[in-house]
């Protein structure tokens, strides 16, 4: 597209500042973008070593390495990072890059809040990282906080925790709503919602779950603040609270959020199957309310997680039946990216790799959540390996290989590079079988009983969770093969098109690889 | 540090490589278990395992199909289309019809499980951090079950025994052919009660009671394993289950039994018992009760749990010392035992406590000095 090109040339003095400054002062999109990748990244490194300080501990029986008090903190703590600090913060860093460049908006609606948004999170992180170096430790209560465990019986540094929450949750909200605003406002001239590319979509319903649920988390951790300090006792039946209403709440949060992180993977894998199918997306509008349909559903869902808590009989049949509805609209959207292959003409590059990975694994993850539906059945299958084996199989090939993909996929437009396809498809075999080799045997040791958040187990389960750390290693060893190949792209390699793919479409592919600072200064034009 | 690392680590190592014969059976599905609940339970799970394995078939099958067939090397030209209305109300119904033959078996499972009525045993579960308390009602019956596994076992200098991590010194003995109730709570924070092979699984949740229930068929008399589910604290790990069924003659003499035990054990602490039995005694209860929290050597763990080697109060305090041990200190880890012990295993981990590891008091506690605490 020339105007684009032309702007470019155009506003060269306003490229970006040098130096630290540039980074710490930046309202463009892309830089802030870039940051919130870099932090993902940075903490996914993070949550990754405590996952395999985890796994070495759990390799054979018997406590070899770590002290059990210590393994409860590094499974909270891996908890937390991998999902408030790596996946959620990931997306963020693709809608902040991605979104303004698919509605053809100069930049995002709200950009020095962007900035904030951002620069809130390090503080966050840091915060709760360092609890790891007081004399109490780091929180132990696992990540999902059950009171009195976090309460009356937790070690001081909750306070921070809470505090972090509390920080990470702003982060969030303005986030959330500086992507309300740029796709409801910014939108390219002709650009209709139901024109708009489905990650924008999918990112567009995120965020109101994200502006939904998130201050219901500052409320469940605030009580917390009160039951500890304040004296209340929300949560502490000795003083007539009640600690399933912990759970409630908590869930009320946590089940959309666990639709946060897979709605925009969603979005991304139905940007990339079309480009490499050479073939529109099948059933574009069932997508949108496919969608829209699991964002409902998400909210009277929340106490499938509760199945053992003892609800009453007529509770648990509603929040059976609802849970078992959500396997319609995912279905749907798997049968659609089905069809879009069918009769396609596909090519095999690394993104195209991470998303058809994305579609099996993740539907593996499909399966075994709908299983865990059936109330009757997770009582044998809650809080074992069973549950540990499905989130992870809808987390890490799931939602981190949306993330993955959708890196490889854009890095040419970022870098203006095409980054070593035979090192990217490299490092997708790896992580396949690392990913694989991990989690797969999971289900069998939970099947078999094995409960998850113990430090040391019983000797039927040695085989299985020994595979599994060997798979860990090689998984959380091939993503250094993504660091090297992403410093690698940065710093050169071939020159990447306009279009970067043969198949692709969409304003994106319209502007200079690399994308200039800055972008549709002048809206296009969409038919 | 580092060295302490790379020792544990080559230990490890060593220990993989001699292969050990402890390495048990590769376990693949859930167990069917013994009671009609846990066997429907496995029969609906394998039919919802067996519907998605179908599922992925087709689905997985097809898009392979696309993937060898419809690549652009093998010459494949895109075709545009990129909607079918029919197509796409077909599979929003027939998954909406599977789901409905998932769930009306699920829902009479579910029935199933949640009737609790009739029960002809009652039996009061309440967990702490770490053990299980177990309460006949109406039968004066009742006792704490503590995992026997020893640290040694668990610290690697010694051999695992077979049922690591999943033996008690007191099963939770129950009558089979009677319907048993489990009533489950809890003493402080939230465990969650699992037998396996008996399909129970349920949250002990301070303030409620919850309500669970089991029938096992005459003829499966045995020991059943199970754990605590729910992350408890640091030995969340270590607060198993084990059940043991008997025929319900054998369970009459049984509860007679504990109660002629309890009777005996009140008489014996009023006996006169020797420093020696005391700290023999007194070694036993710490390792079965104590070390968990205070380790192995009295040498306490971490900040949360203080060393009883050279504490003031193991050295110098009898009466704090006994006061704490019966009473416990609220708003800690530390436990009310009087409840949990006998008169007499009360007074032998106190007397070893004020003996061992230096702490060379020569004093001697008797079970008489803790009647007369109670008082």
């Amino acid at each position: 597209m020339t105007t684009a090109t032309a702007n470019h040339d155009d506003h060269g003095h306003h490229g970006p500042a040098k130096g630290i400054m540039r980074w710490v002062f930046t309202t463009n999109h892309k830089d802030i973008g870039t940051m919130y990748l870099w932090f993902a990244f940075t903490m996914l490194f993070i949550g990754g070593t405590m996952a395999l300080i985890i796994r070495s501990e759990l390799f054979q029986p018997g406590m070899q390495l770590i002290e059990p008090e210590f393994f409860n903190q590094m499974t909270t703590m891996h908890g937390l990072i991998m999902v408030f600090g790596a996946i959620m913060p990931a997306f963020v860093g693709l809608a902040n890059w991605m979104v303004p460049l698919m509605v053809g908006a100069p930049d995002m609606a709200l950009p020095r809040m962007n900035n904030w948004s951002f620069w809130i999170l390090p503080f966050a992180f840091g915060m709760l990282l360092l609890t790891l170096f007081t004399e109490a430790g780091a929180p132990n209560f696992g990540w999902t906080f059950y009171a009195p465990l976090s309460t009356t019986y937790a070690p001081s540094s909750v306070t921070y925790f809470i505090f972090g929450v509390h920080m990470m949750g702003i982060s969030s909200i303005m986030g959330a709503i500086n992507i309300i605003a740029t796709i409801l406002n910014l939108r390219a001239p002709g650009m209709t919602l139901m024109k708009m590319p489905l990650f924008v979509w999918t990112w567009l319903i995120t965020a109101y779950l994200l502006i939904a649920v998130m201050p219901v988390l500052a409320g469940v951790v605030t009580m917390m603040l009160m039951d500890i300090h304040f004296g209340t006792s929300f949560f502490d039946a000795a003083g007539g609270g009640d600690p399933v209403l912990f759970q409630h709440v908590f869930w009320f949060f946590g089940h959309p959020e666990v639709y946060i992180m897979i709605l925009p993977a969603f979005g991304i894998v139905s940007q990339i199957i079309p480009t490499f199918a050479r073939k529109p997306l099948f059933g574009y509008a069932s997508m949108v309310y496919a969608t829209s349909s699991i964002a409902f559903l998400s909210f009277i869902v929340w106490a499938h997680h509760m199945f053992t808590v003892g609800l009453p009989l007529q509770t648990e049949l509603f929040f059976m039946y609802a849970t078992m509805l959500i396997a319609i609209p995912t279905g749907v959207k798997v049968f659609n990216w089905v069809s879009t292959m069918f009769r396609g003409s596909m090519t095999f590059e690394t993104p195209m790799l991470f998303a058809l990975a994305f579609v099996v694994l993740f539907t593996i993850g499909g399966f075994s959540g709908l299983m865990l539906a059936i109330a009757p059945a997770d009582f044998q299958y809650h809080d074992t390996y069973f549950v540990v084996a499905h989130f992870h199989y809808v987390l890490v090939p799931g939602a981190l290989f949306g993330i993955i993909a959708g890196v490889y996929y854009w890095l040419p437009k970022w870098t203006g590079h095409y980054y070593n396809e035979n090192l990217g498809k490299f490092h997708f075999w790896m992580s396949f079988i690392g990913v694989n080799v991990t989690f797969f045997p999971m289900h069998f040791i939970g099947l078999a009983g094995m409960p998850r958040r113990i430090p040391d187990y019983a000797l039927q389960f040695a085989d299985f969770n020994a595979i599994a750390t060997v798979g860990a290693f090689v998984f959380g060893f091939s993503q250094l093969i993504f660091l090297f190949l992403l410093i690698k792209t940065i710093r050169g390699g071939e020159k990447a098109t306009d279009q970067v793919w043969e198949g692709a479409e969409g304003l994106e592919w319209t502007i200079p690889s690399p994308a200039p600072y800055h972008t549709f200064a002048e809206p296009p034009h969409v038919k | 540090m580092f060295s302490r690392t790379w020792q544990r680590l080559s230990s490890v190592v060593l220990s993989l490589l001699s292969a050990p014969a402890v390495m048990a059976d590769w376990e693949l599905n859930m167990p069917r278990g013994i009671t009609e609940v846990s066997q429907s339970i496995y029969e609906l799970h394998m039919l919802i395992f067996w519907i998605c394995v179908w599922i992925g078939v087709v689905v997985f099958g097809v898009m392979f199909y696309s993937i060898f067939k419809h690549r652009k090397s093998k010459g494949a030209v895109a075709s545009k289309f990129h909607e079918s209305l029919g197509l796409e109300l077909l599979w929003t119904a027939v998954p909406t019809v599977i789901l409905i033959a998932m769930a009306v078996p699920a829902t009479s499972v579910l029935i199933q499980m949640y009737d609790t009525t009739n029960a002809d045993v009652d039996i009061k579960i309440t967990g702490h951090q770490w053990k299980w308390q177990y309460d006949y009602l109406g039968e004066d019956v009742g006792f704490f079950s503590n995992l026997t596994t020893s640290q040694d076992e668990i610290y690697n200098r010694a051999d695992k025994g077979e049922n690591y991590l999943l033996e008690v010194d007191k099963h939770v003995v129950v009558p089979t052919g009677q319907k048993i109730r489990f009533l489950i709570t809890s003493n402080d924070v939230i465990h969650a009660w699992w037998v396996p092979e008996i399909a129970v699984k349920k949250d002990a949740i301070p303030g409620y009671i919850n309500e669970s229930w089991a029938l096992i068929p005459e003829g499966q008399e045995g020991l059943y394993r199970g754990q605590c589910a729910e992350l408890c604290g640091v030995d969340h790990g270590f607060m198993p289950i084990v059940l043991e069924a008997v025929t319900a003659d054998q369970y009459q003499v049984w509860l007679d039994d504990q109660r002629a035990a309890k009777i005996a054990e009140a008489a014996a602490a009023l006996g006169d018992f020797t420093h020696d039995e005391l700290m023999t005694k007194g070694a036993d209860v710490y390792a079965r009760s104590c070390a968990a929290c205070h380790g192995g050597e009295g040498q306490g763990m971490g900040t949360v749990f203080p060393a009883l080697a050279g504490s003031s109060i193991a050295i110098n305090d009898m009466a704090g010392h006994i006061d704490l041990v019966l009473n416990g200190k609220p708003g800690t880890a530390m436990q009310a035992f009087s409840a949990q012990l006998s008169e007499v295993d009360m007074a032998a981990v106190i007397t070893f406590e004020r003996n061992a590891w230096g702490n060379d008091t020569g004093e001697t506690v008797t079970p008489k000095m803790i009647i007369d605490a109670k008082k």
